[in-house]
């Protein structure tokens, strides 16, 4: 049997029309910054977090691949903050011109200021609403949703249950200062209140010790013991510090959202609606583990690169790069409907999962929101509110 | 509001039924089998039928019914009359889709997981062939000739054109996002693929796999990415094509001649499978949101009724008795 299997795909490979023998490569490069443990020891990082996901990318396309006459390679590169611009120079210099790069926004831009003219570059991390708007960049494509997508996700899913009034608890980071605006602007934009405020500051130290939840159940409480009334607490903790040991922990029941509780995602590994139960098994088969939220962005950007390529036949990042922002560029992504990108900042349209641990509970956009070019365009900066110029045809 | 319902219900008085016959309805979540009269529209029974059952199919002779168990890895094999499970055949992991020649047999299994298409001998319960194709194999069409099966693959948004006695794949045509569902007239002329994601129905040519035309749907006040095509029917005369338009709540009718959609009929909630009564004179939806069926007037063009099933059903298949 096995043989035979075999045989047809020896049959099915000569099919192929290699009229010219097309090869893709691209680079993931992924930036790995000093960070603490996770506060919880189940979102300790996999060595080949996101790369994974590229590899499964990069099968899927090859799949295709067979068929159109086109062979897909793609690199793993890891860089530390230091040596991320070198290695992107190094990569260029051997000719590579895709680029998914998972990288905070300060090496995201040196490595956009660097690139070629006809080197293209996919975000796969850095949510800064900014990049989006008045610090775009023409040759980044962001796969990665905007930290005002997420909270919008977050935001419409609370005014569909009629939970308007917030309690806002940000941490002391930039990030978590800068998602904290992002959950202000959410209100502003669909008529929530922050009724009350405060910031959990970093004082440093492990996240994680012998019988910490001690403290943990004593401290919170009264953290929390005098917020204004409220239907939700929005914990606005990017960097990991305090939001995962919220929930149950308040002076009063509150349901906690944002970094913990409730979580806007743009993945999670218990997904199964839209056949995402047979991506889940083709990704947990090949790596053993589930898959995380930058195993997604990875294979979304390759998947990106694969469908522009299968559609125009043409590995040009130019007109790679023009295709996808096209009306014609379209991708099934197991989200339920098609992902597109704004044409005039580049993001990638997509729903938001909401999730709690163990199972998706929503997705964003909720019914009921209305827009006039695409309900996506609901979530993050709409064409009116980016800054953005660099995309201007 | 009221008077429409009125109006429907008179018509369902109104029009008689077809002849004597079952239909069948496979209850994804439910893991059963609702059983449908054909002539009274009453529920019969409803059976188990392993683990999440979703595609479903009778043999020629109307005796047995083929039910893809996708959570179990196999096909079920039941007997349409007492709904007794004869046999399993085997299927490949994860079976989702299939279609049976013409002959009755063998049976065209796609497998989602494993990008596999397993032809399975109905008759000697044994697999005949596995062929590779694209990522995510689940539309399965057969040419009504019999000499090439279709296989859609959703990752790879191809229609891959089999060859059924070389298992070869001879023709790959590019359509649009996910793929799920294959559909030739009867006179083997034109082949349909719905796209869920990409919203259309490509009309392809099979002598060669040329798109000729491209089917995409629009309802006012319904969210354009709410109308996903997945099932398609044609009639045999190839006049009417019925697509299923999952969550918009829309079963789209089709001119066979000018592929251009003629009327939206409103039915249950996430209409995702169809399927004809032997005379082509009632078409029945699948609608997995609403656990119901809705049941149209293939020549009158209404939906005349819905009946309630099991949980999430997901295929559906008329036997005659």
């Amino acid at each position: 049997m096995f043989r035979l299997a075999l045989l047809v795909l020896a049959g099915l490979l000569t099919l192929a029309k290699p009229s010219q023998a097309q090869e893709v490569k691209a680079v993931v490069l992924r930036v790995d910054y000093p960070a603490l443990l996770p506060v919880s020891r189940l979102d300790l990082r996999p060595d080949d977090l996101g790369f994974a996901g590229a590899q499964l990318a990069t099968e899927d396309n090859q799949t295709t691949g067979q068929f159109m006459g086109q062979t897909y390679v793609t690199e793993s590169v890891v860089a530390t903050p230091e040596t991320a611009l070198a290695e992107f120079e190094r990569l260029q210099g051997e000719g590579l011109r895709f680029f998914a790069v998972q990288a905070r926004a300060e090496e995201l831009l040196a490595i956009s200021e660097a690139a070629a003219p006809d080197t293209l570059i996919f975000n796969t991390l850095a949510p800064d609403t900014a990049l989006r708007s008045a610090e775009c960049r023409g040759n980044i494509l962001h796969i990665a949703p905007s930290r005002q997508m997420q909270s919008d996700a977050v935001a419409q899913f609370l005014i569909w249950k009629k939970w308007p009034r917030w309690a806002l608890i940000h941490g002391s980071h930039p990030e978590d200062i800068a998602l904290a605006e992002a959950y202000r602007a959410s209100a502003a934009k669909f008529g929530a209140k922050i009724v009350d405020e405060r910031e959990f500051t970093d004082t440093g130290g492990a996240r994680r010790t012998d019988t910490g939840h001690v403290q943990v159940q004593r401290q919170l409480p009264v953290f929390t013991q005098d917020l204004k009334e409220h239907d939700v607490i929005i914990a606005a903790d990017e960097t990991d510090v305090f939001a995962t040991y919220l929930p149950f922990h308040t002076w009063r029941p509150s349901p906690i959202v944002g970094s913990a509780g409730l979580r806007p995602l743009e993945w999670h590994p218990a997904l199964e609606a839209w056949g995402g139960t047979q991506f889940q098994n083709r990704f947990e088969e090949l790596t053993g583990r589930y898959m995380r939220p930058e195993d997604y962005t990875a294979w979304l950007a390759l998947r990106v690169l694969g469908e522009a390529v299968t559609r125009t036949k043409s590995a040009d990042p130019a007109e790679i790069r023009a295709y996808a922002l096209s009306d014609k560029f379209e991708l099934a992504a197991f989200k339920g409907q098609k992902l597109t990108f704004r044409a005039w900042n580049g993001q990638m349209r997509q729903p938001i999962l909401l999730a709690d641990g163990r199972i998706m509970l929503s997705v964003s956009p909720q019914e009921g929101f209305l827009h006039q070019r695409s309900l996506l365009d609901t979530l993050g900066l709409d064409q009116p509110e980016s800054a953005c110029i660099a995309f201007a045809q | 509001m009221n008077r429409v319902a009125l109006a429907s219900a008179l018509l369902a008085l109104m029009t008689s039924p077809a002849l004597a016959g079952k239909v069948f309805v496979s209850n994804e979540r439910g893991n059963t089998i609702t059983v449908v009269d054909s002539e009274t529209w009453e529920v019969i029974t409803e059976f188990p039928a392993g683990n999440r059952p979703r595609g479903i199919t009778a043999s020629p002779d109307g005796k047995h019914l083929y039910v893809c168990a996708s959570d179990d890895n196999v096909v079920r094999v039941f007997d349409t009359a007492t709904y007794q499970e004869l046999h399993t055949l085997p299927s490949g992991p994860d079976p989702e889709l299939f279609v049976l020649h013409p002959s009755g047999n063998p049976l065209y299994i796609a497998n989602e997981d494993d990008n596999l298409v397993t032809v399975t001998d109905v008759n000697t319960h044994t697999i005949l062939a596995e062929v590779p194709v694209g990522v995510e194999p689940e539309g399965m069409g057969i040419s009504p000739d019999g000499k090439y099966v279709v296989n859609t693959s959703e990752t790879t948004n191809m229609a891959h054109f089999i060859d059924t006695t070389s298992y070869e794949i001879v023709q790959n045509t590019l359509v649009d996002q996910r793929p799920r569902f294959a559909q030739y007239t009867a006179d083997g002329k034109h082949l349909f693929v719905s796209a869920e994601i990409g919203g259309t129905v490509s009309v392809i040519n099979p002598d060669g796999g040329a798109i000729e035309h491209k089917i995409t749907f629009e309802v006012p006040g319904i969210a354009p990415e709410l109308l996903q095509p997945v099932g398609v029917r044609v009639t045999s005369d190839g006049k009417k094509v019925f697509v299923a338009l999952g969550p918009s709540n829309r079963v789209a009718l089709v001119n066979g001649e000018t592929f251009e959609v003629e009327k939206y009929l409103l039915v249950g909630q996430r209409v995702w499978q169809l399927a004809f009564d032997a005379e082509e004179k009632y078409l029945y939806t699948t609608n997995g949101n609403s656990n119901d069926i809705s049941i149209i007037d293939v020549a009158a063009e209404e939906v005349v009724k819905s009946v309630q099933v099991g949980q999430q059903p997901w295929g559906v298949v008329v036997v005659p008795d």
